[in-house]
C-alpha cells in the first residue's frame, strides 16, 4: 500500500516536471520572438539613422546651420528652418503647457465626475489619436481664414499646440492620479483648501510626469509636416522673421508673430523632392538634425522622471 | 441620556455626536445614531472588529468624508464650548480642520523638508513670519519628541526618517496649528513595538493640552492609554464607559465577549 503511493507520487512528479519543461518552452518561445521583433525594429531605425548621418555627414558644418536656403546645394543652409521650428515651439510651449496643465488639473481636481466628464474624458483620449493633418485643415478654416490670422508662426504655433495639447492633459492627469491619496488627506486634514493643494502638492509632485509629457509633445510638433504644410508654411525662405528680443526697452517685440516662415521638416521635404542628388545629401543632414534633436528631448524627458522618481518617495 | 453622562463622568465634554448616521456614497450605512462624547484633556478610544465604523466615525470629525462626492450625514457633531454643529452645511469643512487636526494610520509625510511638513498647516494659515514660523515648528516638534532627533536636519527630506519618526512627524505637523481635538485613526499600526511605546507615551503627554480621539485595533493599547473606551459593532455604539471600567466590568455580553477575545 506504502508502495503503492509511493508509486504513484513518484509519477506524479515526473508529470509535473515534464508539465513545467512543457510550460518553460513557452516562455522561452515568447522571450525569443519579443526578442527579434526589438531587435529588427532597433537595427532598423539605427541602420535608417546612420543612413542619413553618413549621406549628411559632408554638411554637418557650421555654414549649415548659418546659410540661408539657396538654388545652389552646396552653399544652401537650414538657419531659416530651424530659427522658424525654434519660433514655432515657443508659441506651442506658451499655449499648449498652461492650458494643457491647468485642463488637466480641472478634469483630475475640480471637475465632478459625470457623464460629461466621461465625454471630454474619451475626446481627450481621442484628439491624441487624430491624424495630424486634420488638426492643418481644422486649423486653415479657424486660424488662416476665420481668425485671419495669416501663414503665420502664430497659426503654425496654435496649430501645433492643438496637437500637442491632448498629450499635456493625459500625462498631467496620469501624474496627478499617481499620487496617494493619503498624502493628499494629509494636506486637506491640516485645513488647506483645494486650490492650496493644487498648488503646493499636486502641481509639484506631478511635476515630473507633467514635464516628461511636455517634452514628448515638443518632441513630436517639433517632426510634424502635414498640419504646417496644410496651413500654408513657405517651402523656400530667405529671411529671418523679426527678432523676439530686442537690445531697447521693452526688450521683446511680438512682430515675429505675424511672419512668414519654415520649419526644419518642411525644408527637408523640399530638397528631397528635387531631383539633384546634392539636395538629398541636405535633406539627409536636416533629417539627422531632426532625430538627433528628438533624441535628445526624449532623453530629457527620461532624464527629469529618473530624478523625480529618486527624490520622491511615497 | 446626555445630561445623565454628564453626571456620570467628571469631565467636560469638548464634543459629542448626537444620533449620528453616516451614508457612503453606494448607500451603506456606515453609523447608526451614534451618541458619543468626547472629553476635554482626556483620551478616548474606539475599539471594535474591522467594518464597525470606529474609522468612519473618526473622520466624520473632521469632515474627511466632504472629500469624496455623495457621502451624507445624518445628526450632529457638537463641539463645545462655542456649540458648533460641525456637520451642519453651513459649516465649511475647512474651519472644523483648523480647529480638529488628524493623524493616519500609515505615516504620510510631505514629500517636503522636516521643516516644512511642520509648518504647512501654519503656512495654510497665512503665517509669513519667519520667526513665528521657526519657533512654531521647534514647539511642535519639541511637543512630538522630535525635536532632538532632528533639530541638526530639519531641511532634510521627511521620507528619510524611519517609520516611528516619520509618524511622530505627523503628530507634529498636526500640533503646530494648536488643535482643540487631535484624531488618531490606528497610529501605530504600520509601527514596531518601540516606535509604538513612543507614540503611546506621546499622547498621555498630548492630552495636557488637548483632547483625544483614537480608533484602534489593539485592545491593550486601549487600556493602556486611554481615559474612556467606547466598543462599536456594526455601525453602532454597544457601549462606552470609562477604560477601566469596560476592562473589568463591562456591563454588555458583546462588549466582554470582544474584549476577553471571544468574539471579533
Amino acid at each position: 500500500m506504502a508502495q503503492q503511493g509511493k508509486a504513484k507520487s513518484l509519477k506524479d512528479l515526473n508529470e509535473i516536471r515534464s508539465l513545467i519543461k512543457k510550460h518553460k518552452k513557452n516562455d522561452f518561445l515568447f522571450a525569443a520572438t519579443g526578442m527579434f521583433v526589438i531587435a529588427s525594429l532597433t537595427i532598423t531605425l539605427i541602420i535608417l539613422f546612420l543612413d542619413l548621418i553618413i549621406d549628411g555627414y559632408p554638411k554637418f558644418n557650421l555654414d549649415f546651420f548659418s546659410n540661408y536656403p539657396s538654388r545652389r546645394a552646396a552653399r544652401a543652409g537650414i538657419l531659416s528652418a530651424w530659427i522658424g521650428s525654434s519660433l514655432v515651439l515657443l508659441v506651442t510651449f506658451f499655449v499648449a503647457v498652461p492650458l494643457g496643465i491647468a485642463a488637466g488639473v480641472y478634469l483630475e481636481e475640480y471637475a465632478k465626475k459625470n457623464w460629461f466628464a466621461d465625454l471630454i474624458e474619451i475626446n481627450v483620449s481621442n484628439l491624441a489619436g487624430v491624424p495630424s493633418i486634420i488638426y492643418g485643415l481644422l486649423a486653415l478654416g479657424l486660424f488662416v481664414y476665420t481668425f485671419d490670422l495669416g501663414q503665420s508662426i502664430l497659426t503654425a504655433g496654435l496649430t501645433l499646440a492643438l496637437l500637442m495639447l491632448p498629450i499635456v492633459i493625459v500625462s498631467t492627469r496620469e501624474a496627478i492620479r499617481a499620487i496617494p491619496i493619503h498624502i493628499r488627506e494629509a494636506a486637506f486634514a491640516v485645513g488647506a483648501t483645494r486650490w492650496h493643494v493644487v498648488l503646493h502638492h499636486v502641481i509639484p509632485y506631478a511635476y515630473g510626469g507633467i514635464l516628461t509629457g511636455v517634452i514628448i509633445g515638443m518632441a513630436r510638433a517639433i517632426g510634424e509636416t502635414a498640419p504646417v504644410i496644410t496651413i500654408g508654411a513657405l517651402t523656400f525662405i530667405a529671411f529671418l522673421p523679426p527678432s523676439p528680443i530686442m537690445p531697447e526697452v521693452p526688450f521683446i517685440n511680438f512682430e515675429w508673430l505675424d511672419s512668414g516662415f519654415t520649419v526644419l521638416p518642411i525644408q527637408m521635404f523640399n530638397w528631397i523632392s528635387r531631383p539633384q542628388h546634392a539636395f538629398h545629401i541636405n535633406a539627409a543632414a536636416t533629417g539627422a538634425v531632426i532625430i538627433i534633436l528628438t533624441a535628445l528631448m526624449n532623453g530629457a524627458a527620461i532624464k527629469l522622471r529618473y530624478n523625480v522618481r529618486k527624490k520622491i518617495k511615497w | 441620556m446626555v445630561a445623565s453622562k454628564k453626571k456620570r463622568f467628571n469631565d467636560t465634554i469638548k464634543a459629542e455626536s448626537k444620533d449620528l448616521d453616516f451614508y457612503y456614497a453606494d448607500g451603506t450605512q456606515a453609523l447608526k445614531k451614534v451618541n458619543l462624547a468626547v472629553y476635554e484633556n482626556k483620551i478616548t478610544a474606539l475599539i471594535g472588529p474591522s467594518g464597525c465604523g470606529k474609522s468612519t466615525f473618526l473622520r466624520s470629525f473632521n469632515r474627511m468624508h466632504d472629500l469624496y462626492p455623495g457621502n451624507r450625514y445624518d445628526g450632529q457633531i457638537i463641539l463645545y464650548p462655542d456649540n458648533t454643529n460641525i456637520l451642519a452645511k453651513k459649516v465649511d469643512p475647512i474651519e472644523v480642520r483648523m480647529r480638529i487636526s488628524m493623524v493616519f494610520q500609515k505615516p504620510n509625510p510631505f514629500p517636503k523638508s522636516i521643516y516644512e511638513n511642520v509648518a504647512y498647516g501654519l503656512r495654510v494659515r497665512g503665517e509669513r513670519n519667519k520667526h513665528t514660523l521657526d519657533d512654531k515648528v521647534e514647539e511642535a516638534l519639541k511637543g512630538a519628541s522630535l525635536w532632538e532627533e532632528v533639530k541638526d536636519r530639519l531641511y532634510d527630506l521627511a521620507f528619510n526618517l524611519s517609520g516611528g519618526q516619520q509618524q511622530r512627524l505627523c503628530i507634529a505637523r498636526a500640533l503646530a496649528t494648536e488643535p482643540e481635538i487631535m484624531l488618531f485613526d490606528e497610529p501605530t499600526s504600520a509601527l514596531d513595538p518601540i516606535a509604538t511605546v513612543n507614540i503611546e507615551e506621546l499622547m498621555s503627554e498630548l492630552k495636557e493640552k488637548l483632547s483625544i480621539l483614537i480608533v484602534t485595533h489593539n485592545m491593550q493599547q486601549a487600556a493602556r492609554i486611554s481615559d474612556y473606551t467606547a466598543y462599536m459593532y456594526l455601525g453602532e455604539l454597544v457601549e462606552h464607559d470609562l477604560t477601566d471600567q469596560i476592562f473589568t466590568n463591562p456591563s454588555k455580553k458583546e462588549t466582554e465577549d470582544y474584549i476577553t477575545g471571544k468574539f471579533g
